[in-house]
């Protein structure tokens, strides 16, 4: 079976119906286990005290925030190369949800930043190019509500994700890039030596793994309806036609 | 509760406002999700009842 058959639109609602369930199931729970192990049961670091505890909602959501643009890059491609409509419907269900995202990576991260860095908010590297990530999602859902023509919103919508594209490598590695600003490097790393220590790396591996899910399930909700929304339309057209 | 001395107000605040905006995009979701399918329910019925 091919990877394309999914691009169906009733196949993919089909195909989704069980997954749904699954996912969000899966994403409470694995969320619920790592926040409050997280909160209650890990203890304060050394340096920061128990402003740690904001580390369990900051990272994931700062990941997820970008790998959300990314998974839209990917989704934007299909659609510009392949025409496949539920692409584009998915790219555009992902980008309310990443926006929430980045927004809860700014804002948990101002509440992070005050104690530790003393200021809510520097033009840091890290953080400016956070601020132009969100500012893109916001452009990106204006763009998608404000062109009728749902192919020529796709096209244009696709090709605005692939410049915003450049903001969130940016986001995730201007910390690398500039080697200056307030915001350390990443917090976890496939290098074990770079990760913080394991009392607060498993409960955050959990909590990553729950944003990962609720995500997933959010994306997958919000595309079958985008098809329904997409559907329902092409019928109300024929309503008034007939 | 553990005590967060004097972080409580920038943690608790953090976490407040995750749990909302999380919450909310889910509720919206989901009134969205409920509010289309069943207008393309009804829809769906009058294009049969029509060409019945």
């Amino acid at each position: 079976m091919s990877l394309w058959e999914y691009a169906n639109p009733r196949k993919f609602i089909e195909t989704t119906e069980k997954l749904v369930p699954a996912l969000s199931v899966l994403a409470v729970a694995a969320l619920a286990t790592g926040l409050i192990w997280g909160f209650f049961f890990t203890g304060d670091e050394r340096r920061m005290g128990a402003s740690v505890k904001i580390i369990y909602i900051h990272v994931p959501s700062a990941m997820m925030a970008i790998n959300a643009w990314v998974m839209m890059l990917v989704a934007s491609l299909i659609w510009l190369i392949r025409r496949h409509h539920v692409s584009a419907l998915a790219a555009r269900a992902a980008a309310p949800v990443g926006a929430v995202l980045t927004l809860i990576a700014l804002v948990t991260g101002a509440f992070w930043g005050q104690p530790t860095w003393g200021t809510w908010w520097v033009w840091d590297p890290r953080l400016t190019s956070f601020l132009i990530l969100f500012l893109f999602y916001l452009g990106y859902m204006a763009l998608w509500s404000a062109i009728e023509a749902p192919d020529t919103a796709a096209d244009l919508t696709s090709v605005l994700c692939l410049v915003g594209s450049v903001f969130a490598v940016l986001s995730r590695y201007a910390a690398v890039f500039w080697s200056q600003g307030q915001h350390q490097p990443a917090s976890l790393s496939l290098d074990k030596k770079e990760n913080v220590a394991d009392v607060f790396y498993f409960p955050l591996l959990v909590s990553i793994a729950g944003f990962i899910l609720l995500f997933l399930a959010l994306v997958l909700v919000r595309t079958r309806t985008e098809i329904r929304l997409r559907r329902l339309q092409a019928l109300d057209a024929r309503e008034r036609m007939a | 509760m553990p005590d967060l001395g004097k972080y409580a107000f920038t943690v608790l605040s953090a976490y407040g406002a995750t749990l909302l905006l999380l919450g909310g995009l889910v509720l919206v979701t989901w009134v969205r999700a409920r509010s289309v399918r069943q207008r393309l329910a009804e829809a769906e019925r009058r294009r049969e009842a029509g060409n019945g």
